[in-house]
């Protein structure tokens, strides 16, 4: 392989290597969410609402985190990696 | 009564801010990978965390008059509207490039080290008080030395490595701000002047 091809190989690993990166962001963040649910479901009220003041049942982190994940991936990070693709090509 | 039963306890606020705090961190975050050419691509873009940031300071001041409790408290969060509006509107004129002159870009450092001193001069109790004071004083100590990553990017603004702590130390604060309880222990402490824990 010549060093020409071998330098623009790399070039396009590590170009993929962002958008990887990119598209692992909100399902990350998503995940982690998820997890905290999972190991604090008494910080999601809506599961257990009796009793619930209004503020309680508006406010839940974990959803919050999820939901911060799933406005990332959906909205956010499509056009970023169709941006670095252009400009990768 | 009627006005305790309207505000939201203030661990909610906490989490309210943790959430655009923690997007911020994540724009910043995708822009430290891609590269600002990429990011800046499209205008909207251009202006999501500088307006977020922005927006973020202004939510800052019902938070100063609803929700604190002293003098000092006060001054705190009215230090951190200003700031975080000065970066955010500096940013945005960067961004639309009304604003050339490179020292703009130390509004954002300035801002940061002056909430990490915020944070840290009206956290009256020491670190392991409640976990609520723990937080302040977490925040604080890394406002002060992740401030050093946009001054870092003031200089050198495609130095990848302070573009992605910068972004981090959003993230970090959003992880602070969500850990946030009006009364609970922090590693098994709770000083007993602190009131009874709950959940």
């Amino acid at each position: 392989m010549s060093t020409g091809v071998a330098t623009e190989a790399r070039t396009r690993a590590r170009r993929s290597a962002r958008a990887v990166v990119v598209l692992a962001m909100g399902p990350v963040t998503i995940l982690a969410g998820v997890v905290w649910a999972l190991l604090q479901p008494w910080r999601v009220t809506l599961l257990d609402p009796h009793g619930q003041g209004f503020w309680w049942l508006f406010s839940e982190p974990p959803l919050y985190v999820i939901g911060v994940g799933l406005a990332f991936h959906f909205l956010i990070a499509p056009g970023v990696i169709r941006d670095l693709e252009e400009t990768e090509r | 009564m009627t006005v305790l039963a309207v505000i939201p306890p203030s661990e909610h606020v906490h989490w309210w801010f943790a959430t655009g705090v923690l997007l911020l961190g994540l724009c910043l975050l995708a822009r430290a990978v891609v590269g600002p050419e990429v990011w800046d691509r499209r205008p909207w873009r251009r202006y999501l965390w500088p307006g977020l940031t922005f927006a973020l300071g202004m939510l800052m001041f019902p938070v100063m008059v609803l929700f604190t409790s002293s003098t000092l408290h006060m001054l705190a969060h009215g230090v951190w509207a200003q700031v975080m509006l000065l970066a955010g509107a500096a940013s945005l004129g960067v961004a639309a490039g009304k604003l050339k002159h490179p020292a703009w870009n130390l509004a954002v450092p300035f801002a940061l080290f002056v909430s990490g001193l915020s944070f840290l001069i009206h956290e009256q109790n020491p670190w392991l008080y409640s976990r609520s004071s723990f937080g302040h004083h977490m925040a604080g100590v890394v406002l002060l030395i992740g401030g050093l990553f946009p001054l870092a990017l003031a200089w050198r603004p495609r130095w990848t490595p302070a573009a992605v702590g910068y972004a981090l130390v959003f993230v970090v604060i959003a992880i602070v701000l969500f850990a946030d309880r009006d009364v609970a222990p922090i590693f098994g402490h709770l000083d007993p002047d602190a009131g009874a824990p709950h959940r």
